[in-house]
């Protein structure tokens, strides 16, 4: 699994002398994903509420972007070729909050604030509140216009970053995410990579039983996009799926990510009640014995 | 008579030649570029210009996109689908994180005619109301329509911009100069204050002229921006004048007469009338048709004057 820093030697969390972040190692990265669920847990069940389930499905998908595959400067929140992520499924918060913290844009301390009065940490990702968050979100199906906006201004200004964008499977209902899909490959926007968070449960239960997407791969090709299906979970396969993503010339990239909602703690795996349930004092005491 | 201009042709315009001056203007439209004019800007500035298709929703999303990336992306389409047809896009991608994105939307009201009540938009100005932090012009000539999009081209944060689909006589010249959050005085006046908005703001003038040779004397403001509001000239209006009528082509719900009755009931209650569309669909008919069956007229004006006089006399 190649860096794709040149400049660094090292793999500490806190950068090279240019400021941008270092890509760890596979071991790292796993190490990130223990302490990112242990974040999630803790802070979800601190404030009494939040999406623990979409948070914990994802922890891989976040730990490769923000900690092996993008370019960016925690000390430069406008670095204008830093790589963008936007999190469609803005009800995963607290798992971007969580990475932030260790990335070094806020001390980790300030995640024990989540859905406070006057905490910069909203319920819902804002980015006029959080340091590093490039899109307001939470009403679904938004993330892929906004991203497409975001790629199209990197091309007119001749700028190299690459636009991330993550979708849930569930926020695929909304019709605004197949507007932004037949956009995104009619404009040919290659310096986008669409990740979908396919971990097969909705708020009101399965997918297939609430409203089914499949065949979901195929959709996606249908609509002109190079599709790439990819264990969710596994580090390493997830980093070259999205090195392997960046590379597609001509029209824009998904990588779907097959994964488990609730990912990490046994009994909120699988379990359409912990989509929006924060565990209670026994549950997280059970949770972060698990995460140890 | 006047010369007679349509806004979305001075519209399309000026973003060519704001195109020209600014390499960052760029423009979306949702396929009606022909309508609303920025085909103008399409064809000079082709790398620029994204027709989205028929898809609002994406469109707005594309344009809070391109603003949170140093761009200023004027949006295009007709007025009852943007903000209508895109609502929750506009409120979360643009408005709450106030981002710089310029929704221009034409052919609303109306006067939009035959078309029909599915293409009538007379409820946009109560939703672009609603959004905390928006700017919200609705330009009463094509003079004041280029001054609105050029000042909002050169101002940071979100603007909805209400253009209409007819010609309409100019009531100003060159040397007019739009100003934010402040009613144009057109006529000084003392006995009422008739208070108006886009396309009414001609009837306005036409009955102040009518009411003066009966020797009422009308104070005209032209209360172009209805997002920064100017509370004071309401107020001045309200204490110097006794009596206020408004008028704008929209629902009485939502638009300026609602604003400017909270304004008075908030600090100088006197008579209001409201020259507006009362709680209905229109209908499909010929502009000018509509505007008078749906009480939208000079005439219209002058009856809700002599009611408030009335009214300020008991």
């Amino acid at each position: 699994m190649p860096s794709n820093n040149p400049d660094s030697k090292t793999s500490a969390a806190h950068g090279t002398p240019a400021g941008v972040f270092s890509s760890l190692t596979l071991e790292e990265m796993q190490a990130v994903a223990r302490k990112l669920r242990r974040h999630i847990v803790s802070m979800i069940g601190k404030a009494g509420s939040g999406h623990p389930g979409g948070s914990l499905s994802a922890v891989e998908i976040i730990t490769a972007l923000f900690f092996h595959v993008m370019r960016h400067k925690p000390s430069d929140l406008c670095w204008p070729e830093r790589d963008r992520f936007i999190l469609s499924k803005g009800h995963a918060a607290p798992l971007l909050y969580a990475s932030l913290a260790e990335c070094g844009y806020y001390p980790p301390e300030e995640l024990a604030t989540l859905r406070r009065l006057g905490s910069r940490l909203q319920g819902h990702v804002d980015r006029t509140c959080t340091p590093g968050v490039e899109m307001s979100a939470g009403a679904l199906g938004q993330g892929l216009s906004f991203g497409i906006g975001v790629a199209l201004a990197g091309r007119l200004n001749s700028q190299d970053y690459h636009v991330y964008v993550l979708l849930g499977d569930g926020e695929c209902d909304e019709g605004q995410v197949w507007e932004a899909a037949m956009a995104a490959a009619h404009f040919k926007v290659d310096n986008l990579t669409a990740i979908v968070d396919n971990n097969g449960i909705q708020l009101d239960g399965w997918n297939r039983d609430i409203m089914n997407l499949e065949p979901f791969g195929k959709k996606w090709e249908a609509f002109g996009w190079q599709v790439i299906e990819v264990d969710g979970h596994d580090l390493s396969r997830l980093v070259d799926a999205l090195e392997k993503a960046k590379r597609v010339e001509g029209k824009p990239a998904v990588v779907i990510a097959h994964t488990i909602k609730g990912k990490g703690v046994s009994f909120m795996e699988n379990k359409v009640d912990f989509h929006g349930k924060a565990p209670d004092a026994a549950q997280l005491e059970l949770a972060m014995k698990e995460l140890a | 008579m006047p010369q007679e201009v349509a806004m979305r042709e001075a519209y399309g315009k000026a973003l060519v030649e704001m195109g020209r001056e600014n390499p960052d203007i760029v423009v979306l439209d949702a396929d009606l570029s022909k309508s609303t004019m920025t085909h103008f800007f399409a064809k000079e500035f082709p790398k620029r210009f994204f027709d989205c298709g028929i898809a609002e929703q994406n469109m707005v999303g594309i344009a809070a996109g391109l603003a949170a990336s140093g761009k200023i992306p004027f949006a295009s389409t007709f007025a009852v689908f943007m903000p209508g047809r895109c609502f929750d896009q506009v409120r979360m991608s643009i408005a709450q994180p106030r981002l710089n994105v310029k929704l221009v939307s034409t052919h609303s009201g109306i006067t939009v005619g035959e078309d029909g009540i599915s293409h009538q938009a007379i409820e946009d100005l109560a939703l672009a109301n609603s959004f905390p932090g928006f700017n919200i012009v609705v330009p009463a000539d094509a003079i004041e329509a280029v001054q609105a999009v050029k000042f909002a081209a050169a101002t940071d944060g979100p603007f909805y911009i209400r253009l209409v689909r007819p010609k309409s006589p100019l009531i100003y010249d060159e040397r007019y100069r739009f100003e934010p959050g402040k009613a144009s005085v057109l006529r000084e006046g003392v006995d009422v204050a008739i208070i108006a908005t886009g396309l009414m703001v001609v009837e306005a003038l036409k009955a102040s002229e009518i009411l003066k040779s009966d020797g009422i004397s009308c104070r005209v403001l032209n209360m172009s921006s209805l997002k920064p509001f100017d509370e004071q000239a309401v107020n001045t209006a309200a204490t110097e004048t006794g009596a206020i009528v408004t008028a704008e082509e929209h629902l009485e719900h939502g638009g300026l007469g609602s604003t400017v009755a909270r304004i008075v009931a908030k600090y100088h209650p006197v008579p209001v009338e409201i020259v507006a569309i009362k709680d209905t669909y229109a209908e499909s008919a010929k502009p000018d048709e509509l505007m008078q069956k749906y009480g939208l007229t000079a005439k219209n004006i002058e009856q809700a004057v002599r009611r408030v006089i009335e009214r300020k006399k008991r």
